[in-house]
């Protein structure tokens, strides 16, 4: 089973991709909101990026207070 | 019947089936004018029936089929109303929305909403008065009302209740979580899941298919496993009614309106 860094990578790598954004210049610690420059809507699309990526469910609301990678990351991987 | 172009929607005619696009920025909301315009197409609706032979519903924004209520026009016409006011209108309101998604449920023509984003409240429900949900991977379902101190008010309790097991109707209720296509389609909501961007080549292939076979035996079958709860959908609107003269709604609604982002509910 993947490590909690593993999951990590694969999330920033996934948002880089889809927001086309540089994937070097995502890191765990940056506020997906302001990097991404993305609202509740595109938080959505990313978030069944990450159901069909990972094949989990992931209810929305357990994002909430949520805006990091790395915290994204441990929801994701709790999932796993 | 033929075509229509309006503000927040369009219809035409095509290869037999009578295609519905919702088209009002920024998610097609559902206010005043998308329900003026959604009237005008129950009425043309009637003298389609015998032209075609499917209704398909689909949305030309690319944030998705649809965000549900308008809520910002909701809390800008409440404002300065009585509270006596206030209720006639909501009341107003949902009674012509369910005309509007009874006459969808009750048509001749074999439904399809071709779902692409969001689905979510009053989009939701305007998915689920179709006879088949066609959805691309990439579309979520929600019933958000919760989260603003309502319940689904057009219709959408006893539709969902209609088409899939309590115990998830309950989740998505007390949850007001939302649902990828994926997890929809196990549940029995959704029939078929496109390709992003791809569900509405797959609801014309479905009506092309519908359209092959007998429409009076169609309509039979439909009237027979398709029954309109009228009584649950009366009962809906009351508790509805109720339960927006609370203070905390129009707490949620203000918090709503003040935010800048699409659906501000959300994480």
């Amino acid at each position: 089973m993947a490590t909690l860094d593993q999951t990590t990578d694969e999330i920033l790598q996934l948002a880089a991709k889809h927001f086309n954004v540089p994937a070097g210049q995502l890191r765990p610690e940056d506020d997906f909101f302001k990097k991404l420059g993305i609202n509740s809507l595109q938080t959505l699309d990313l978030l069944t990026r990450l159901e069909q990526h990972f094949h989990i469910e992931l209810p929305d609301y357990e994002l909430q207070g949520v805006s990091d990678f790395r915290t994204l990351a441990e929801r994701v991987y709790a999932r796993l | 019947m033929r075509t229509f172009s309006g503000k927040a929607l369009s219809w035409e005619l095509r290869d037999g089936a009578i295609e519905l696009v919702l088209d009002r920025a920024p998610c097609n909301e559902i206010g005043s004018l998308t329900l003026g315009e959604l009237e005008q197409f129950i009425t043309a609706l009637k003298s389609a029936e015998n032209e075609a032979h499917a209704l398909i519903l689909s949305s030309a924004r690319k944030e998705g089929f649809s965000a549900g209520a308008d809520l910002r026009e909701l809390y800008r016409e409440l404002q300065g109303l009585a509270a006596k006011e206030r209720a006639r209108g909501v009341r107003d309101f949902l009674e012509r929305i369910h005309r509007v998604m009874n006459a969808l449920d009750e048509t001749t023509l074999t439904t399809i909403a071709a779902v692409h984003g969001i689905a979510f409240g009053g989009g939701f429900e305007l998915a689920l008065a179709c006879d088949l949900i066609v959805a691309d991977k990439m579309a979520r379902f929600c019933f958000p009302e919760l989260r603003l101190g309502l319940i689904p008010g057009f219709g959408g309790i006893p539709r969902l209740k209609r088409d899939i097991g309590n115990a998830v109707v309950r989740d998505l209720l007390l949850t007001g979580r939302s649902i990828n296509a994926a997890k929809a389609q196990s549940v029995g909501l959704v029939s078929q899941v496109a390709a992003e961007g791809d569900a509405l080549r797959v609801a014309r292939a479905t009506a092309a298919q519908i359209g092959k076979f007998d429409r009076q035996t169609a309509l039979a079958a439909k009237r027979f496993i398709k029954p309109i709860p009228r009584e649950e959908l009366q009962r809906e609107i009351e508790i509805f009614c109720e339960l927006f003269t609370r203070p905390a709604v129009e707490a949620g609604l203000r918090k709503f309106v003040e935010s800048t982002d699409p659906l501000p509910y959300l994480p």
